[in-house]
């Protein structure tokens, strides 16, 4: 049975989580806001004639370079991420404990675990370098909506699972759709970033809000790449969740694929970012257009998710 | 650019745009068509139309899952409905237009496959392209002069690009690597016309049966066996596999709410002359025997009945299926008896695994479980209508010539109890058994598709993270004696990572002589 206290104590530190990354985002935001002011030349170097071994010269040019100081304010906002991440994990891990099994079950907990996937890939990425922390408030600011709307509307108390989904598939297709769902919710933000700075590049002064947060954006080309990235890497965790979830449904309900309304939806999904893949190969496809279709592919994502759990009658209603 | 910086920087084998057709072609109209059709431009509209087409099929009832709802749908909905079906909105995933996209896409595909897979059999052939004249105009390069002779440079060159393909001619060094991206490619777009030619096997020769079957009864995996089957077109009968299941028990748990914890079968299998085994049938854990598959769908309550005639004689003495209607399991009942003397008797009604009767006297079930079980029936005495010859559901009660007992006044009964009809004849609730809806698959393309999964999970991995890439390096040495070493770069994809990794490269090459 399951055990009441832990489950509470799970629900609590999910909602400490929430306050954090909104603290983050305030701090992200803050940082945002006075790039201007930090954005200093910092070296500018005179063409010179450089000596190269013994003889041989090579003429270094002249050299610019524009960078942006660090702001207090966005550094102590990512170490709050991190530690807001901490508080997440300990609450999924929680819960796991809290209902013996793991802790994506029903669609509250599968909302906290996709948040956590995006907030991970995320740091993942910046840690890396291959993403800038600057789109921090951009992030978070998503996650924040979305982990409240999920604990407020969809919130369900540590149970037991039905019987259909009492298999080791669950770890293995819910798994990955999470995975996958998490990085591809990722990637539609900075699509949409991309499309946002697009917009800023091309009407420049005349822009207006929101446009003019285009300005403190990373270049449109970085973040066209990012966003790619993220796909590149979710895609095929996307493919390998529909397969599994099609070799579960063949020992669950004897069909791999029936058209259930979560399974076109998932098709759909899966046919936008493999057009996506395709438009970014395609002339006249790439940019704004490729944008415009990993935006569109995240809606149907969500729409998998959430309006046909909630809207559409399914063998997937449970979660 | 020159016409061999072009070549050689060509990294794809993607095919080049469409041209027009020369005149007086007379294939040209069909060649162009072809071409279109082939074109990544048309495979990408293709995609989007099958997307936009499977949409209406995620929001609209479809008959083959829901017949019921669809049926609902149009009703509620009247002229639009109608018009909705015509336009074969609620069959999407069979209809004209669906299929006719999704035939397109794989032509297309198919004959993008071919060209393809062509060019990149020469590719894996081919040595590494020549050297670029400029190699200062590719998106990495370096330069540096050193001591020594043109070849050993050439040669610590060709050491520092282990891994690579390289191409010696003079002094000049090719290298490539990263052949596998479109070899991965390649597997990913073949596995996706191997999935659908496992589809179209299954809906070729596969078969599906479903049978509900009571405790302490069986079934044998043949045609006449099942209630309902599902074989495909060119299934042959002959090719079901023979074996037999008999259902020993089932059970359910369920949680105070009421929700469903656990059910299971406990059956025993045996194949032709075969010895019996049991089996723990479970949803998630079918029974395999050869290629057919049995699941286990649904479950039910078959409330133990005997009716005896105006002597006490018994004239029927068996479980009597009845069909769940909520999740509580309140289950409606028909029971026939035809064999007494002179008059036939039909009974309908509800089963209730724990019954509980509201304010006006309606009879509901609170609870799945068994916990006070009553039958709850109204009976009927005249013609039940099965003598004409004309086939009839067990499940449905025809009482257009018949009357009702009592003026259809409702009996519960609870185990143990009997119901003495006006007349002397009785009906007695013994106790309750369960029945398990059980489906029989046999599927040929399993094998097949789990090929083609593997095929375009594995394909997509290497299309989509090897990086294809090639490296050129030139030595000439001057009058004084120096060699000046010349290296450029080229990659496709992630140009971030290739910057790094040339910058290694060159690293390496330098520090042979340093």
């Amino acid at each position: 049975m399951p055990d009441k206290g832990l489950g509470q104590l799970g629900d609590g530190l999910l909602f400490s989580a929430v306050v954090v990354y909104a603290l983050a985002m305030l701090g992200y935001a803050a940082e945002q806001a006075t790039v201007g002011a930090r954005r200093r030349v910092t070296s500018v170097r005179a063409a010179s004639q450089v000596l190269v071994g013994s003889g041989g010269s090579v003429e270094v040019p002249a050299e610019t370079v524009t960078t942006v100081a660090p702001s207090r304010a966005g550094r102590a906002a990512f170490v709050l991420t991190c530690g807001g991440w901490l508080v997440h994990l300990s609450s999924i891990v929680m819960r796991g404990f809290a209902a013996h099994r793991v802790p994506w079950g029903n669609m509250y907990e599968f909302s906290s675990a996709v948040a956590f996937v995006a907030v991970t890939a995320f740091l993942g990425m910046v840690v890396r370098g291959r993403i800038e922390r600057g789109l921090g408030a951009f992030v978070m600011l998503p996650v924040v909506l979305y982990l409240g709307l999920a604990s407020s509307l969809l919130y369900t108390a540590a149970g037991p699972l039905v019987p259909a989904l009492n298999s080791y598939w669950i770890k293995i297709h819910v798994a990955a759709a999470i995975l996958a769902s998490g990085s591809f919710l990722l990637s539609g933000v900075v699509a949409l970033l991309y499309l946002l700075r697009q917009r800023y590049d091309r009407i420049g002064r005349a822009a207006r809000f929101p446009v003019t947060l285009g300005a403190q954006l990373p270049s449109a080309a970085a973040l066209d790449r990012m966003s790619y990235a993220v796909i590149a890497f979710a895609f095929p965790v996307w493919t390998f969740a529909v397969i599994a979830g099609a070799i579960w449904a063949e020992s669950a309900w004897g069909r791999y694929w029936g058209w259930d309304p979560k399974e076109t939806w998932s098709f759909i999904t899966w046919v936008l970012y493999a057009g996506y893949l395709h438009a970014r190969a395609t002339a006249g496809w790439k940019g704004r257009k490729a944008a415009w279709v990993a935006v569109a592919a995240a809606v149907a994502l969500v729409i998998d998710y959430y309006v046909v759990n909630i809207f559409v009658v399914g063998l997937h209603s449970y979660a | 650019m020159t016409e061999q910086l072009d070549e050689a920087t060509r990294l794809t084998t993607q095919p080049k745009p469409v041209e027009q057709p020369r005149r007086g072609d007379l294939l040209g109209p069909l060649r162009l068509g072809w071409r279109q059709l082939t074109s990544m431009r048309t495979a990408l509209l293709l995609l989007f139309l099958l997307a936009l087409a499977a949409v209406p099929g995620g929001f609209l009832p479809q008959r083959k899952i829901n017949p019921i709802r669809v049926a609902d749908y149009i009703r509620s909905h009247g002229a639009l409905g109608r018009f909705m079906d015509r336009l074969q909105l609620f069959d999407v995933f069979a209809s004209a237009w669906f299929s006719a996209i999704y035939l397109l896409l794989f032509v297309s595909l198919v004959g993008c496959l071919f060209p393809r897979t062509r060019l990149h059999l020469r590719a894996l052939r081919a040595r590494p392209p020549k050297v670029p004249k400029t190699l200062k105009r590719l998106p990495v390069s370096d330069t540096w002069t050193v001591q020594g002779p043109a070849d050993a440079v050439i040669d610590d060159a060709r050491s520092a690009l282990r891994g690579w393909r390289v191409e010696r001619r003079g002094n000049e060094l090719s290298a490539e690597r990263g052949y596998l991206r479109e070899t991965g490619n390649l597997v990913f777009h073949v596995s996706m016309v191997v999935l659908l030619v496992g589809i179209a096997l299954n809906s070729f020769y596969g078969f599906k049966g479903t049978v509900l079957v009571i405790e302490g009864r069986g079934f044998s995996n043949t045609l006449s066996q099942f209630d309902n089957t599902q074989p495909a077109k060119r299934f042959s009968p002959s090719s079901l596999v023979p074996f037999t299941v008999h259902l020993d028990r089932f059970n359910a748990t369920y949680a105070p709410d009421g929700k469903a914890l656990t059910f299971d079968a406990e059956v025993t299998w045996s194949k032709e002359n075969g010895t019996p085994a049991p089996y723990d049938l479970r949803v998630n854990h079918p029974l395999v025997v050869g290629t057919a598959k049995t699941y286990l769908l649904g479950h039910g309550y078959a409330p133990h009945v005997v009716f005896r005639d105006v002597d006490g004689k018994v004239i029927d003495d068996r479980p009597v299926a009845c069909l769940p209607q909520d999740p509580q399991f309140l289950s409606t009942c028909v029971i026939k008896e035809a064999a007494t003397k002179g008059q036939q008797f039909g009974f309908r009604g509800v089963f209730t695994p724990t019954t509980v009767t509201d304010a006006t006297n309606r009879v509901g079930s609170s609870y799945p479980g068994l916990r006070r079980p009553a039958l709850t029936l109204v009976a009927w005495t005249g013609d039940l209508g099965i003598d004409g010859g004309t086939p009839q559901s067990i499940y449905a009660l025809d009482t257009t010539a018949m009357k009702a007992v009592d003026n259809g006044a409702a009996k519960a009964l609870q185990p143990g109890e009997t119901w003495v009809l006006p007349g002397g004849a009785s009906l007695t609730y013994v106790d309750t058994a369960q029945w398990a809806n059980l489906q029989v698959t046999q599927d040929p393309s399993r094998l097949v598709m789990l090929v083609a999964a593997i095929g375009i999970v594995g394909g997509l991995l290497l299309s989509l993270f090897v990086r294809r890439r090639r490296v050129w390096v030139r030595a000439g040495t001057g009058q004084d004696g120096t060699t000046t070493v010349e290296v450029g770069g080229l990659a496709r994809t992630d140009p971030d990572r290739f910057a790094t990794e040339f910058a290694a490269l060159v690293q390496d090459m330098r520090s042979a002589r340093a």
